[in-house]
């Protein structure tokens, strides 16, 4: 087995007495599409900011590429190849659409402020390169014809399609989704199931989804992990984690007696 | 309009320096013939250009990057006073041909030591947001006055006297020309939309690759920098400075441009510094009430066009906030 992409080695965070997330152990692979789920305040997004280095581990490590992660900033984790989305949209809401993903581009390019100052042969052909990247990368999603429109000004669908597309023009490795699916409605999943699958299968990269919905999850998921109270109780393929009694025990709480389960 | 001030993306863009190029020899023309000009005329008009190279480079920091810095007239007091040093000390040195050498030898100096300073302040200061940026800068303005005004080797209180009037309509448009090319062009480019997406949202820029505080410490320096040119300007302009020149007002005056103009939006911070340097001197004439009718008038039109008197298009801010 090749060494996983993303490995988390025991992680905890506490906040003073209460413990977020605790010793929590979970290997993603290159192209692997993983799902967390877990009861409300599970602290499935606070594992998010974890890998994304929003918060530091307080005890445990996580490994990246090989690369031990602590104390790098968000922005640091992203040229490594992480990119996320966010459970309440957060695009750069005065920025136009094609913007939007423009921003994200630059991170890979050699010109800075010199460049954009001079601006020399090399500053157009850039500029060039990076507006078709932007454009291709809008098209696949079916949004370059919203390319001039301002971000906040889209319908909520498209929001959510558009910070998609800004984190894959990070070229990320891994892909970290924050309930892609709340507030859609049943076709809109349907939709967003396929997309998050040809995203997999387009761009070659691993995905790691949060998500409420059973459906979604279970439907493209390879493996999932559960997380009650800070604590994983469960990893395995949907059928397993569907048949476990303490994933169930964890939604639906336990018959009769409530001490063990 | 000129694609520089474009915010759509544009292939055009071969065109900026051509534009940068053109207002500096049009500056330079005009200025040959400022000897024929009213000479009241001709100092209010030095003082719109100077204006709008402060309102044009606090843009960059409070407009374009979101960060409510009170502190500019404290960087115009620094490269001021830094420009005015070096031109005193060394202009019985320098022959008259030398003279615009020296002059522009002074302007740097005074903008890096803007910079430097911009740079240290800026550093620890921009991990604060909002409000309490704003005090740390309004603090460091502060600091800068009263240092100044117990520096007996700048005058002190009474003030630096004898500045060489070196300061003409040509340089100070050429000026204002660069400052505008350089903010922006920095700002419509791929690079400089960073310091958009750091105003709009700094979690979500930090997380698409884009290093906050490195974009906020740049515009800050930036900023600083031409602030300090401008100050150069002012102080071979009026020939003389003071401390109480720079009070936090100064600064105020200049957010007033900024906030007016609409934050981030390069043309309209231009006309209104321009506006509002004519204004003081058209309402001349109603002598005291001068500064009441000003107030209102700055009043009446903040809450006429909360989001800045220039603003059309899509790129309207503070409105309508999802």
């Amino acid at each position: 087995m090749s060494q996983p992409l993303l490995q988390l080695d025991q992680a905890t965070i506490r906040f003073g007495g209460l413990t977020a997330v605790g010793d929590l152990s979970l290997d993603v692979h290159a192209n692997e599409l993983v799902g967390l789920i877990g009861p409300n305040g599970a602290g499935k997004t606070t594992a998010f900011n974890l890998i994304t280095g929003v918060y530091q581990t307080t005890a445990g490590t996580i490994h990246f590429g090989g690369r031990n992660i602590r104390g790098m900033k968000p922005h640091d984790l992203t040229k490594l190849g992480i990119a996320r989305t966010f459970q309440n949209i957060r695009l750069f809401s005065s920025l136009s659409v094609f913007d939007n993903v423009r921003a994200a581009t630059q991170l890979h390019r050699a010109h800075g402020i010199r460049n954009a100052l001079w601006r020399g042969i090399g500053f157009h052909r850039a500029e060039k390169e990076v507006e078709t990247q932007v454009l291709e990368l809008l098209d696949i999603f079916d949004l370059g014809r919203l390319r001039d429109e301002e971000a906040k000004s889209l319908p909520y669908g498209d929001q959510r399609r558009l910070e998609i597309v800004r984190a894959l023009a990070t070229k990320p490795k891994l892909l970290l989704l924050d309930e892609p699916a709340a507030g859609m409605n049943p076709t809109e999943k349907e939709a967003l199931m396929k997309l998050i699958k040809f995203i997999q299968t387009k761009f070659q990269i691993a995905i790691m989804l949060v998500e409420h919905d059973m459906k979604v999850v279970m439907g493209i998921c390879e493996k999932i992990a559960v997380l009650e109270y800070g604590r994983k109780i469960a990893e395995g393929t949907p059928v397993e984690i569907q048949k476990d009694p303490k994933v169930i025990a964890a939604y639906l709480g336990t018959e009769g007696e409530d001490d063990d389960a | 309009m000129p694609s520089l001030f474009n915010s759509q993306p544009s292939t055009a863009l071969g065109g900026a320096k051509r534009w940068l190029v053109a207002g500096i020899l049009l500056a330079v023309v005009v200025s040959l013939f400022s000897a024929q000009f009213n000479r009241y005329y001709l100092g209010i008009a030095i003082d719109c250009g100077i204006s709008i190279i402060l309102a044009v480079s606090l843009n960059l920091i409070n407009g374009h990057t979101g960060q409510f810095s009170l502190g500019h007239a404290g960087f115009m007091a620094v490269g001021g006073y830094s420009a005015a040093k070096l031109s005193l000390v060394c202009s019985p040195m320098v022959p008259d041909s030398l003279k615009p050498l020296l002059f522009l030898a002074a302007l740097v100096l005074g903008g890096c030591v803007a910079a430097l300073i911009g740079l240290g302040v800026g550093i620890p200061s921009l991990r604060l947001k909002g409000d309490y940026l704003a005090i740390v800068t309004l603090g460091f303005g502060e600091i800068i006055r009263v240092v100044v005004q117990n520096m007996d080797s700048v005058g002190a209180a009474s003030g630096l006297k004898g500045i060489p009037k070196y300061t003409t309509l040509g340089w100070t448009f050429a000026l204002a020309a660069i400052t505008i090319y350089v903010v922006a062009t920095l700002v419509n480019s791929t690079y400089g939309r960073g310091f958009i997406a750091v105003n709009d949202d700094e979690v979500a820029a930090s997380s698409m690759g884009i290093n906050p505080v490195r974009y906020k410490v740049t515009a800050f320096v930036i900023g600083a920098f031409f602030a300090g040119v401008a100050g150069g300007l002012y102080a071979h302009h009026k020939q003389f400075l003071s401390p109480t020149g720079f009070d936090f007002l100064k600064s105020i005056d200049i957010v007033v441009m900024v906030i007016l103009g609409g934050m981030g939006r390069t043309v309209g911070v231009i006309i209104a510094a321009i506006v509002l340097t004519l204004l003081p001197e058209v309402l001349r004439q109603f002598a005291d009430y001068r500064m009441i009718i000003y107030s209102l008038i700055i009043i009446g039109l903040m809450m006429a066009r909360p989001q800045g008197l220039f603003t059309t298009g899509w790129k309207k801010k503070g409105v309508a906030a999802v």
